[in-house]
């Protein structure tokens, strides 16, 4: 009776980057996405002046039965999506395990701690080596540089998405986003964001 | 979001806490809702007044809680469903008056849903509404998942009018800020006319529950009844379905549990795989417990866990329940299986059941964990909350801790609620030295300026939101120009209540609703009270230090005003004023005198130090073109250019 598999009941993903980045919208819409699909979904997020610049985390469950704590248990995340890297490795070490998957947007965001050289930030090889480290398997995507060179850097959060999607086997097809985007959103940014998705279908998905 | 909170009865939507407490309010007929911005709450009213056209409702953001609830039970006392939300600390605002409502009761359904923030995720405090429902012997309930926060909602009103009296639905901000799928109700027909009918005596009331004055005197006597109100509760909770139990007949451990804890016990329960030989009472009647119904559980099982946040209220109220029925053995926050400081979660609750039935629980293979360990260590270095790039705070505390450095007396800043309160931090060059109440900064300083006489030589300076100034600061204000105090306030204004999303507050032209409203201004009304008032725009740094320097060397009670809108407000938000630039060729990096001021004090996250080249740099897709950083460079490398 159940139309749509899920890899895991429930299926847990973490979106994970930094305050002002669009982590709750982000979630909220593939949450939306998978409701629409009659699924429940649980979202645990943060947000208020303590974000600023801060870390900040979504934890999703997606299941056919039940409402699930909005935090998910240490090492219970089957997929991570980082749209900072340097959060990739922060989440993956309290919640992942050996079979979680990531995806990993590229473009750092520095901590103040970086930028005054009280701390260093990791090269991309030893990100690459890290986040590789901690999963089963990991995508490295270039999608806020690509959102940029598209006009604008938060379509990074749909590439990311769109690519989520596609990768960890959810049921959402660009119809689900299309019906949100249009919905929500003016006719010119909807199709920017339709873009966005499907940029990162042809580019990240199956290159 | 107003087109899903109205959809049709039957629908399941996927709703945020808080939009499934407005769901439940509008199924329950309110009319009119009030409260103050405050997160977790702030959603609550925004979901209300977005539909307030369509469903004829009144929504306002008070100017505090206490005006709220004020404002709320005369809706109440007129007959009509009224509800006020805040946060946890905002409940101590309004409690002088929560205290008298309780002891008045009230006619209209009326329901104060507090928001606590367990683990202060957006607070600077750890404190509970829960206290309040006993201490002012008022009903209280707590949601355990999303559908219930909009079940439970719409039921407290109807308890209301059963009892005429107010009825606490306690939130937290792990249930009001997260999301879950909820199915809706219907929604009935608005109407009802307003009308107080105080005729009578002082006693009319007892009587008749919907006629005569609401004043509480002769105090015993309304008192008395006030508690025969709480008994009528506590047999309705008797059969409340907001109560249950899950597990096998008598489990080895049985956990008692409330709100979104219940969600962290029963995921406990199944990751340990203790089904079997665990069971979970969940409770959404949580003052007073049913006593009936508490002991027909407590029976099952003589070790009990209570499982809840922060402090050991419902473990208290349990703990006397059971004192007559034998000797039980508890675990919770008292034994130490639980802290009782920081919120809570599946893994915290996990690690105390499987201590207390002796099993072992490891997450992921050792292996796995060290190396987690170790990679974090240097692959995710710490990442401090800042102010935002272009945030006119990190301009303005730049100016104040310069101007107090210059000023040499070791003047210091005592900090107000706000995202300024960050200005503890390196952000804000931790120019803050106290941070407590809404309000308290001025009046923290308005008692340090009467400290001369003492002794006390430091200039006392402080710094309040706009929001804010109105909310507390104007009282502090008042008593430090009638009682001579010496101190400099600063009103960081901002145009909105910037923290939790932009609501208006009583200086703006515009209401909760989007309707006009009569705007007060700021420094017409500091000077109306007799304080020396400047104003100046924090992004100008050199007139902005220079008139801090001239008022801290001035007596009196001085105000100046910070005027600049907040970068991610919705007239600023992606728009830049300037593109800026950094010229390699002028940026001398660390050979520079400054030794680079700009990312190593100023520390705009807009700004990166690009070590191998040794210079400063602009990131594009961070910085917000405010044009601040190009003042602060001796060598005048940052460039400005007007965008177009």
């Amino acid at each position: 009776m159940q139309a749509y598999e899920l890899p895991q009941d429930p299926f847990n993903v973490i979106i994970t980057g930094v305050g002002g980045q669009g982590n709750v919208m982000a979630s909220r819409m593939l949450g939306d996405m998978l409701s629409r699909r009659g699924l429940l979904v649980t979202i645990g997020e943060t947000f208020g002046a303590s974000q600023r610049g801060g870390s900040v985390m979504s934890h999703l469950r997606i299941s056919h039965t039940a409402t699930w704590s909005p935090q998910i248990p240490a090492g219970r995340a089957h997929v991570v999506v980082a749209l900072e890297p340097t959060e990739a490795v922060r989440v993956l070490a309290a919640y992942g395990n050996p079979e979680t998957i990531a995806l990993c947007n590229t473009r750092p965001i520095y901590p103040v701690g970086v930028l005054s050289g009280a701390s260093a930030y990791p090269s991309p090889a030893e990100l690459r080596e890290a986040v590789g480290a901690l999963t089963a398997q990991a995508w490295f995507l270039d999608a806020t540089d690509r959102a940029l060179e598209m006009g604008n850097p938060i379509l990074g959060n749909i590439m990311m998405i769109s690519a989520l999607t596609a990768l960890a086997a959810l049921p959402v097809e660009r119809d689900d986003f299309e019906a949100i985007v249009t919905r929500t959103l003016p006719a010119d940014k909807a199709a920017a964001n339709l873009a966005a998705w499907d940029f990162a279908r042809r580019h990240f998905v199956c290159p | 979001m107003s087109s899903t909170v109205i959809d049709k009865a039957g629908s399941r939507h996927l709703l945020m806490g808080n939009e499934a407490i407005a769901r439940g309010a509008l199924e329950a007929g309110v009319r009119v809702a009030a409260g103050y911005p405050g997160t977790p709450s702030s959603e609550i009213i925004e979901t209300l007044a977005a539909v307030a056209g369509e469903r004829d409702l009144y929504v306002e953001w008070s100017v505090n809680e206490k005006v709220a609830l004020e404002v709320a039970a005369a809706a109440s006392f007129a007959g009509l469903r009224s509800l006020c939300a805040m946060k946890q600390n905002g409940v101590n605002v309004a409690s002088d008056f929560l205290l008298h409502l309780a002891g008045s009761g009230t006619r209209g359904g009326m329901v104060l849903v507090p928001c606590d923030d367990p683990g202060a995720l957006s607070s600077i405090n750890e404190g509970e509404s829960r206290h309040f429902a006993r201490m002012v012997e008022i009903p209280l309930l707590e949601p355990g998942d999303f559908q219930e926060a909009k079940d439970m909602l719409c039921w407290a009103f109807t308890l209301s009018e059963e009892i005429r009296n107010l009825v606490m639905v306690r939130s937290v901000t792990r249930l009001s800020h997260a999301s879950g799928s909820v199915t809706f109700g219907d929604l009935p027909e608005v109407g009802g006319r307003a009308a107080f009918d105080c005729r009578g005596t002082l006693l009319e009331t007892l009587s008749d529950p919907l006629r005569g004055p609401l004043i509480p005197f002769p105090v015993p006597v309304h008192h008395a009844r006030q508690q025969q109100k709480l008994a009528r509760a506590v047999a309705l909770f008797e059969s409340s379905p907001f109560n249950g139990y899950d597990g096998p007949e008598h489990p080895e451990l049985l956990i008692v549990t409330s709100s979104i804890c219940s969600l962290y016990s029963r995921e406990a329960v199944h990751l340990l795989g203790v089904g079997d030989r665990v069971g979970i009472l969940k409770l959404g009647t949580t003052w007073p417990l049913p006593p009936k119904f508490m002991r027909s559980h407590l029976r099952r099982c003589g070790r009990v866990l209570v499982v809840e946040e922060v402090i050991p209220f419902l473990e208290e109220n349990v703990k006397i329940l059971a004192a007559d029925l034998g000797p039980w053995t508890f675990f919770g926050k008292m034994d130490g299986s639980l802290l009782s400081a920081g919120e809570l979660n599946p893994d915290r609750v996990a690690a105390a059941v499987a201590q207390i039935l002796g099993i072992s629980y490891r997450p992921v293979p050792e292996a796995y964990a060290a190396r987690a360990g170790k990679l974090a260590e240097t692959g995710a270095p710490a990442r401090e909350i800042t102010f935002c790039a272009g945030c006119p705070h990190r301009a303005s505390f730049w100016s104040i801790h310069g101007a107090l450095q210059l000023d040499g007396r070791q003047g210091f800043v005592c900090g107000d609620i706000g995202c300024y309160s960050l200005a503890m931090l390196p952000c804000g060059f931790s120019a803050l030295k106290t941070l407590h109440a809404m309000g308290s900064g001025a009046g923290l300083a308005s008692g340090f300026g009467k400290l001369r006489d003492f002794g006390l030589q430091q200039p006392a300076l402080a710094v309040c939101g706009d929001s804010t100034f109105f909310h507390a600061v104007l009282p502090a204000l008042v008593n430090a120009v009638h009682n001579r105090s010496n101190l400099t306030l600063v009103v960081l204004d901002n145009s909105g209540t910037a923290m939790t999303g932009f609501q208006p507050h009583p200086g703006l032209p515009v209401d909760a609703m989007g309707d006009i409203a009569a705007g007060i201004d700021i420094v017409s009304l500091c000077r109306s009270v007799g304080a020396d008032v400047h104003v100046c725009d924090p992004f100008d740094l050199r007139r902005t230090r220079d008139k801090l320097l001239q008022l801290l060397a001035t007596e009196g009670t001085k105000v100046l005003v910070l005027k600049q809108i907040c970068a991610l407000s919705p007239e600023k938000k992606g728009k830049k004023r300037f593109r800026m630039s950094v010229d390699a060729d002028k940026c001398l990096g660390q050979a520079c005198g400054c030794n680079r001021l700009c990312t190593r004090v100023f520390m705009c996250p807009g700004l990166i130090w690009d070590a191998r080249r040794g210079v400063s740099e602009i990131d594009e897709v961070i910085c917000a073109g405010c044009g601040v950083c190009a003042d602060i460079c001796p060598a005048g490398a940052i460039a400005k250019e007007e965008a177009v």
